[in-house]
């Protein structure tokens, strides 16, 4: 059976709310302690992303599988300015809104897979997976 | 909700909690660096034994807290990191600057006493 749950991101609270579910959907799919806290962070890096850039979107977290491995699917999706330079943006320290410049390539390592589309006006859809060993 | 701080002696203690906001964070270092400043705390001791996420935002809020303290005259001592929050910490990118970490409170409090 495949479980499918969106979290609407639009105050901070909700970036609680998504990486709280995505730990739950993780653990229940029999994720480890650490896979379930790179989970729960990723999911954190790309709801704040929306919170603070878009400045609101959806995460959506699922349950997959492929070739009979289970894994775990988070879509996170908003209407908001795009990205001008994806490379830029996924490169350590660069940030355009005086953080850490760590959220994307950080996620992007926490992740096995990691996928990024984004058009200026239109908006972004970064889609992140971790599958079970 | 907010985040509680603890003073003993001349230390004080904080104890994050699980489901901290970013604004949370932001207020709770505010609060910390004013709760200095009265306590004139030799030694400020931040709990993170049952925080399970430290992100991005979360790793620069306990960095710059660090500092600010540290340009207060304050050490920060940060205790309790769990094991998978260590090695999300390391593989996102994160660095610890001007903090001392230890196991747990208890250490915490004895480095403290020795660094004073």
């Amino acid at each position: 059976m495949s479980i499918s749950i969106s979290v609407d991101i639009s105050t901070e609270n909700d970036i609680v709310t998504a990486r709280q579910k995505g730990r739950f959907l993780a653990k229940e799919l029999g994720f480890s302690i650490v896979d379930q806290c790179r989970i729960a962070t990723g999911i954190s890096e790309l709801a704040r992303n929306i919170f603070l850039y878009a400045p609101t979107g959806k995460i959506i977290i699922s349950s997959i599988v492929k070739n009979s491995r289970q894994g775990i699917a988070i879509v996170a999706e908003d209407n908001g300015p795009g990205i001008s330079d994806i490379k830029l943006a996924l490169l350590d320290g660069f940030s355009t809104s005086n953080g850490l410049g760590m959220g994307l390539p950080g996620c992007q390592r926490l992740m096995d897979e990691f996928e990024i589309k984004s058009e200026l006006d239109i908006g972004t859809k970064i889609v992140i997976k971790k599958w079970l060993d | 909700m907010t985040v509680p701080i603890i003073k003993l002696g001349s230390y004080l203690i904080v104890t994050f909690q699980n489901e901290l906001t970013d604004d949370m964070a932001v207020e709770a270092q505010d609060k910390i660096l004013n709760r200095i400043r009265e306590t004139e705390a030799k030694g400020l001791l931040i709990d993170l034994s049952v925080i399970d996420v430290v992100d991005s935002f979360l790793g620069r809020v306990l960095n710059d807290t660090a500092m600010m303290a540290r340009l207060m005259g304050t050490q920060t001592v940060v205790a309790g990191i769990q094991p998978a929050v260590a090695v999300t910490f390391m593989e996102l990118g994160l660095k610890m600057k001007n903090i001392s970490t230890v196991l747990d409170i208890e250490q915490g409090l004895d480095l403290l006493k020795s660094l004073e």
